[in-house]
């Protein structure tokens, strides 16, 4: 099986591996005041030194969850409450979901949300959210959060920020992007599943929590931490693969595909280098993706997320790509992708297409 | 991994109800599936996200087999204090959503976990009534506290099955029969008896449990919370997203995470009646030795109804704190980990009747299934040392 399905989850890393057995040697509660305890803190605060250090935040400001979803949901929880909120057109459900009665933003047809609408957004009320991804995980379009940041501060507005899918494909500072909030998961850099971290600004104290008790970072978010996944997390933080060769091969999977009749879905924006939707006229997402799994290639229609129901993507459909935005796969090559892998994907996806698509009646027949 | 030694318990390691290692078993079956099988078990599209997804229901099943429940009953958390906050803010919320306006009241004990108690106290700005219910000086539930309590209309009650500091069992069968004749939700903390306890969530006729990793040796970071299907327990989700948990519950799987508890759900399927009885003996071996040692030591909450692994021990002289710095080889506890960072006395040993000079002298001691003969004997000199005054001797070498 050739995984090209990195944005669901990325293969962990043998960094990772290493920091989590030795963190499962360590008994102790990181809130245990004893020598075991403080073991386990040891483990916990190192790991959210170099996390911080890495992103942008100052320690204190990393608040550990259990993913990006929950780090998303505490963040329009916390940061959202008694202000207006809109989000992005192409958000993850996570913040969909966090925020079902939010404005929503418009995008363009590359997916690039429209700056001019959040502004006259912003101006025309009171104190604001704005929740936009840096990275969008089906298509992998970049957003233009340091411009969007500057307005959001010259409005008064809060604007958090999803970069469960840009950290660890490049280099991601919360302070440099002017933000107030990124969300972060340690699986979508190579780390463990089941934990991740919203990072926040210094100027945001008062935190109220989602998961409540217990008194654990800083009142932020009760429960004993996952400490040998946050061991995991922190071992993977900094490292990312050589773009230009994922940039590269992503080209090659591109063309394959556009040679056997599919369309690049937002092509022309800033976008990251491993992923590409891509879209098959006439051919159901999900008869694409079974096709390609029978051949042996794992990729995806749109988000991992949806309990193996392939929908329309919400994501393509906001860039108004109509009915192709049930028609699009996403190729997402891991950190670790081989040439092999690319070579499977064009002979995979050639009889893909050969057997599925529409047949063309010939001009001259 | 299972061929390696078994790792000396250095320091001496007497605080399992905290947190316990992590089995080598459990880790021995936990660390492939984040090695080779890193798919997301939510991509059944392809055949890695099928594989990570059967693992997850196989591990669904032995937490289930273990509680008595089906394995559509559970749903996967990040441990017992997000299963105690989606249970207690969620059943409220469903209730003020959808229905029943005239139970507002929501019933919990004074000794309950932090995250229980805070939870139900946050209600009150969301429009509930939270009621905080005594326990005698044994630590246990009065059936006819309770049964008072629910005089009034009431929503949910929570009490836990077995206490974190003090170690004792609530009559959980007979206070959930109490809360059903009163046709009120009932929840149970179980962070602290599974494995410990035999446990039957069907044939106690709860509607809520919680569960947490970490304290069945376990890895951290991973729980379940049981729902009742028939009749159907109704909650709403804390947060939402990519509808994972059938909705209760969104984020992706920690697969791996889960692969672990299950596997120590089935461990302690397996092994809790030999640990059971191993561990009451050395627990019982201490008690007799502190006894002798030190005359005037007292055990706090019920002997009778009380888990194998805990001693909450009064001391009559020495402070609890001093104590501790005495013995920097042993590793036992003020209280809670959550709060033992904390100079406020236990407000568990308040509950029980204890003045605070008393609580102030109080050291919690948890029993385990990586415990020695040894370790028990170290135990016993050390905290003897320490409450005359001297510097426990250094651990010997192993």
């Amino acid at each position: 099986m050739h995984y090209l399905d990195a944005n669901a989850s990325e293969p962990l890393r043998p960094e990772a591996k290493a920091a989590m057995a030795a963190a499962f040697e360590i008994t102790g509660n990181p809130s245990s005041v004893h020598a075991a305890g403080r073991a386990a803190r040891r483990v916990l605060e190192d790991a959210r030194e170099k996390i911080a250090a890495c992103f942008g935040a100052r320690d204190q400001d990393v608040v550990f969850t259990s993913g990006g979803t929950e780090a998303d949901a505490l963040a329009v929880h916390a940061l959202g409450a008694a202000r207006r909120v809109t989000i992005g057109a192409t958000e993850h459900d996570a913040i969909r979901a966090a925020a079902p009665s939010a404005a929503i933003l418009p995008v363009d047809r590359q997916g690039v949300a429209d700056l001019d609408a959040l502004r006259s957004w912003l101006s025309a009320g009171p104190p604001a959210l704005v929740c936009l991804m840096l990275a969008n995980n089906e298509t992998g379009t970049i957003q233009p959060i340091g411009e969007a940041a500057a307005l959001c501060r010259a409005h008064g507005a809060l604007l958090h920020v999803d970069a469960v899918q840009a950290a660890g494909r490049f280099p991601v500072s919360l302070a440099a992007l002017g933000c107030h909030a990124i969300a972060l998961s340690a699986h979508k850099l190579g780390g463990p599943k089941g934990v991740g971290a919203l990072l926040l600004t210094p100027e945001l104290t008062g935190i109220a929590p989602l998961i409540a008790g217990g008194g654990q970072e800083r009142g932020r978010r009760g429960g004993t931490p996952a400490l040998a996944a946050i061991a995991g997390f922190a071992a993977v933080t900094g490292l990312s693969a050589a773009q230009s060769r994922l940039a590269a091969l992503r080209d090659r999977v591109e063309a394959a595909a556009v040679q056997h009749g599919a369309i690049v879905c937002g092509g022309q924006a800033p976008r990251l280098a491993n992923t590409t939707a891509l879209a098959l006229p006439g051919v159901r997402a999900d008869a694409q993706v079974i096709g390609m799994d029978l051949e042996g290639v794992a990729v995806s229609a749109g988000a991992a997320c949806s309990s193996g129901k392939v929908q329309t993507s919400h994501v393509l459909t906001a860039m108004g790509l109509g009915s192709l935005a049930g028609q699009a796969i996403r190729v997402s090559l891991p950190w670790n992708v081989t040439e092999d892998a690319i070579d499977a994907f064009e002979a995979a996806y050639a009889r893909m297409a050969a057997r599925l698509r529409p047949a063309l009646v010939p001009a001259d027949a | 991994m299972t061929d390696s030694p078994p790792r000396p318990n250095r320091p001496v390691y007497l605080d399992n109800q905290a947190t316990t290692r992590c089995d080598p078993r459990v880790v021995a079956v936990m660390l492939p599936w984040f090695t080779e099988q890193y798919g997301n078990p939510h991509s059944v599209e392809h055949v890695m996200g099928r594989t990570a997804e059967a693992a997850v229901e196989t591990a669904r099943g032995h937490v289930a087999a273990l509680l008595g429940a089906d394995p559509r009953e559970i749903v996967f958390t990040s441990g017992a204090t997000e299963s105690n906050n989606i249970a207690i803010k969620g059943a409220a919320r469903f209730a003020a959503k959808y229905g029943d306006n005239e139970r507002r009241r929501i019933v919990t004990v004074a000794t309950e976990h932090k995250c229980v108690l805070e939870s139900v106290a946050d209600l009150k700005d969301e429009g509930f009534e939270p009621v905080f219910l005594p326990v005698g000086a044994d630590g246990l539930l009065d059936l006819d506290v309770l049964r008072d309590a629910l005089t009034v209309p009431t929503l949910l009650v929570s009490v836990m099955a077995v206490n974190n500091e003090i170690g004792v069992i609530q009559d959980i069968p007979g206070l959930a029969a109490i809360a059903k004749e009163a046709g009120t939700l009932f929840h149970t903390d179980i962070a602290q008896a599974v494995g410990k306890i035999p446990v039957d969530l069907t044939g106690w006729r709860v509607d809520l449990a919680s569960v947490s990793g970490h304290k069945i040796y376990g890895p951290k970071g991973v729980g379940a919370l049981f729902v009742r299907r028939r009749p159907r327990a109704r909650v709403l989700p804390l947060f939402s997203g990519g509808g994972q948990e059938r909705g209760l519950r969104s984020g992706t799987l920690p697969a791996p995470l889960i692969v672990g508890l299950g596997e120590a759900c089935r461990l302690a399927g397996e092994d809790m009646a030999d640990d059971t009885a191993r561990i009451a003996g050395l627990r019982d071996g201490l008690l007799e030795r502190l006894l002798g040692l030190i005359p005037g030591i007292a055990v706090n909450g019920s002997v009778a109804h009380r888990i194998a692994g805990n001693l909450n021990v009064t001391f009559p002289e020495s402070s609890a704190l001093e104590m501790l710095e005495r013995m920097p080889d042993l590793c036992v506890s003020t209280g809670s980990a959550c709060s033992s960072a904390e100079v406020e006395p236990s407000y568990v040993l308040r509950a029980l009747g204890l003045s605070d000079a008393a609580a102030g002298r109080t050291l919690r001691i948890g029993i385990g299934r990586f415990t020695s003969p040894a370790d028990i004997d170290y135990a016993a000199s050390a905290l003897a040392a320490a409450h005359s005054g001297h510097h426990a001797a250094p651990l010997p070498e192993a």
